[in-house]
């Protein structure tokens, strides 16, 4: 595959936010600080693809995702859908790039307006982007979308409303929506997380046929049993970075960076006879404010080396192939 | 039977007004020893924190409450508040998911500490003070931030202090409602490690209460696991996971995520039973992957089995060569 033919290419992006100073700081006109909220993340994303981003609350994972469908600016970097840049796109020009990226939130009971049906909900996105041909087009567009979200038969839903639905019924509804367009580009942010457990596989099935079908899935989570089972590839953040980066096989059986370890080292497993034997990190993460010089997740880490204080490691190739680590330590 | 925390047949109604009731806990059993770790696990509107609070006698006004509450040989859910009140904190102490909601948002956490160890005589003055010092650093908070108000805490540094008001007067059990839920999963780690060495320490026993069967597979001795307000199993963890006797407990494990583990995840179709209706037959019936006859129409009681554990299906009375 041409670089030109890849879905996603994000390089070296950086997003900031200011800090309020509040009214005592603007007088005495303290310096302004920012959260260095993502501070240079690289990755790609293929057709077909789902690659989870995972990471602790305050890693950026979030943000990152924002900002590659262009709703938070980034400060520098550079994003590429399809080998175009749209770094720098205005709105009306990112307008028919909208419908091609969508993104699906974890909160399926905020996400959805609950004064609409259904069918509403679903149709909503081609009214707005004035797709989908005639109102009979359109009513089958929303029926086709239910389908393919196993709300069947699609009449048994389309005049429901959410509070009608069980909590798995409205992320596929939210899932129908995101689909209608018939996007290239899904963004699912921690899609599962508010549902109970007996329903988290299926949705989770759900968006692993539709990346069969061959949509490209960036999924956000902090559930790292999740992304082993459903992800393509891994890539893990802390504060602002991405330190891992490879086959989701080979970073959760054979993690390369002191962070990916711990991380995993402490997920419990379902299994009582799987004793975790967890290697826990001590406080939490700093704030993106103080980010510390070197590599920044050397205060916390258990390996770390004079080197460490003064080194920003960059991803380079560590473990098998595909897989790289930020740590100067590891290979 | 001689368990420090005994509940027996608990049922708790909510009334719905317009003469509805929603019956959302329809009979729980369960003993606790000294020192012993229970997880009791089910998905969202199983009954498991109405019966905690049930257990506490922290429901609210709506609920009419029925069954006992025996602690130590004593019934102390007979005389209502007046019986509960002097065992709350003081030998069953709670602590909730969300760890704000618990601390006061205007006082220091070390004065509502010292207020909490006031109210109920255990300490005051001086000797409340260095109290307060010994339960923070019990809980890995440094004494000197005790002084700061509840939202200079991180998450996960609230939950330690909700810990250490929560062990201020010495309970001898532990109620802890998914204390992790809302925590990343290295903070989540921290404060696992913590519940685990308090009960270790203090010979603490820990009713944990939680949606996460993994967390309960590593942190607890035994599990209940709750479906529909009723418990439909419970058990040693490790027979629950590698030996299950109801259907329910071994879809909910398959369902599960595990980090290592590269089978298929299998959801279970359909939705849990409204309670708000009574109930004919098995309550798990319309999702069970193994129904046969009896289950629409006959209740299955929760009978022993070997092993130290009850389940509740129709199946464990059919010869296993049938089955």
């Amino acid at each position: 595959m041409s670089a030109n033919d890849r879905l996603l290419e994000v390089d070296e992006l950086v997003v900031h936010y200011p800090v309020g100073r509040g009214i005592v700081g603007t007088m005495a006109r303290r310096p302004r600080e920012t959260v260095r909220a993502v501070d240079g993340v690289s990755f790609t994303l293929e057709r077909g693809e789902l690659l989870a981003l995972v990471g602790e609350s305050g890693c950026g994972k979030t943000t990152t995702a924002q900002t590659v469908l262009r709703l938070l600016e980034p400060v520098a970097g550079r994003i590429s859908f399809h080998g175009d840049d749209i770094t720098s796109l205005g709105q009306r020009e990112l307008r028919p790039l909208r419908r091609r990226m969508q993104i699906v939130y974890q909160d399926p009971y905020e996400s959805l307006d609950p004064r609409l049906t259904v069918r509403k909900a679903v149709e909503e996105p081609l009214v707005i982007h004035r797709a989908g041909g005639s109102k009979a087009e359109r009513a089958e567009l929303v029926q086709d979308a239910l389908e393919r979200v196993e709300l069947s038969p699609p009449g048994l839903f389309l005049d429901r409303y959410p509070h009608e639905l069980s909590g798995g019924q409205r992320q596929r509804v939210a899932i129908a929506a995101a689909i209608v367009l018939g996007p290239e580009l899904l963004v699912a942010d921690e899609p599962v997380s508010m549902l109970d457990v007996s329903v988290r596989a299926g949705v989770l099935a759900l968006l692993d046929r539709l990346r069969r079908d061959g949509l490209g899935v960036l999924m956000i989570t902090h559930d790292l049993s999740t992304a082993a089972h459903f992800a393509d590839r891994i890539a893990v953040m802390y504060l602002g970075r991405i330190v891992e980066e490879g086959p989701a096989a080979s970073v959760v059986s054979d993690p390369q960076h002191p962070y990916t370890k711990a991380l995993l080292s402490v997920v419990p497993r379902r299994d009582p006879r799987e004793r975790t034997r967890p290697q826990i990190l001590r406080g939490e993460a700093p704030d993106a404010v103080r980010i510390p010089a070197g590599c920044r997740f050397h205060p916390r880490c258990p390996i770390a080396i004079d080197d460490c204080r003064r080194i920003d490691p960059a991803l380079e190739p560590a473990g098998g192939s595909d897989h790289m680590a930020a740590c100067i330590l590891a290979g | 039977m001689s368990s420090l925390l005994e509940l027996d047949d608990l049922h708790v109604w909510f009334d719905l007004g317009e003469g509805r009731e929603l019956h959302a806990v329809q009979g729980v059993s369960l003993s606790l020893d000294a020192g012993q770790r229970l997880g009791l696990v089910g998905e969202s509107g199983c009954g498991k924190t109405t019966t905690v609070l049930g257990l506490l006698g922290l429901l609210p006004p709506t609920a009419s409450v029925s069954g006992r509450v025996v602690f130590n040989g004593k019934d102390i859910l007979a005389g209502g508040e007046d019986s509960i009140r002097p065992h709350r904190w003081t030998d069953l102490a709670i602590v909730f998911q969300g760890a704000m909601n618990a601390l006061n948002p205007v006082q220091t956490v070390s004065a509502q500490i010292v207020e909490a160890l006031e109210v109920h005589g255990s300490a005051s003055g001086r000797a409340a003070r260095s109290r307060v010092g010994e339960l923070l650093e019990a809980v890995g908070i440094p004494r000197d931030r005790g002084n700061r108000y509840p939202h200079e805490f991180s998450g996960g540094m609230r939950q330690r202090a909700a810990i250490a008001m929560a062990l201020a007067c010495n309970p001898s059990v532990l109620v802890a409602d998914e204390p992790t839920t809302a925590l990343d999963v290295m903070v989540q780690a921290q404060i696992l490690e913590l519940l685990d060495a308090l009960c270790r320490d203090f010979g603490l026993a820990l009713l944990l209460v939680t949606h996460d069967l993994p967390v309960v597979a590593q942190l607890c001795d035994r599990a209940a696991v709750m479906y529909a307000g009723e418990i439909v199993e419970q058990g040693p963890v490790d027979a629950l996971f590698h030996d299950s006797r109801h259907p329910y407990t071994r879809l909910l494990f398959a369902a599960t995520p595990d980090l290592h583990s590269d089978g298929a995840l299998a959801a279970i179709p359909g939705a849990p039973p409204r309670l708000d209706r009574p109930l004919e037959g098995c309550p798990f019936h319309p999702r069970c992957d193994r129904v046969f006859s009896r289950c629409p129409h006959e209740h299955p009681a929760l009978k022993r089995l070997d092993g130290d554990r009850e389940a509740a299906c129709h199946l464990n009375d059919v010869p296993a060569e049938v089955a």
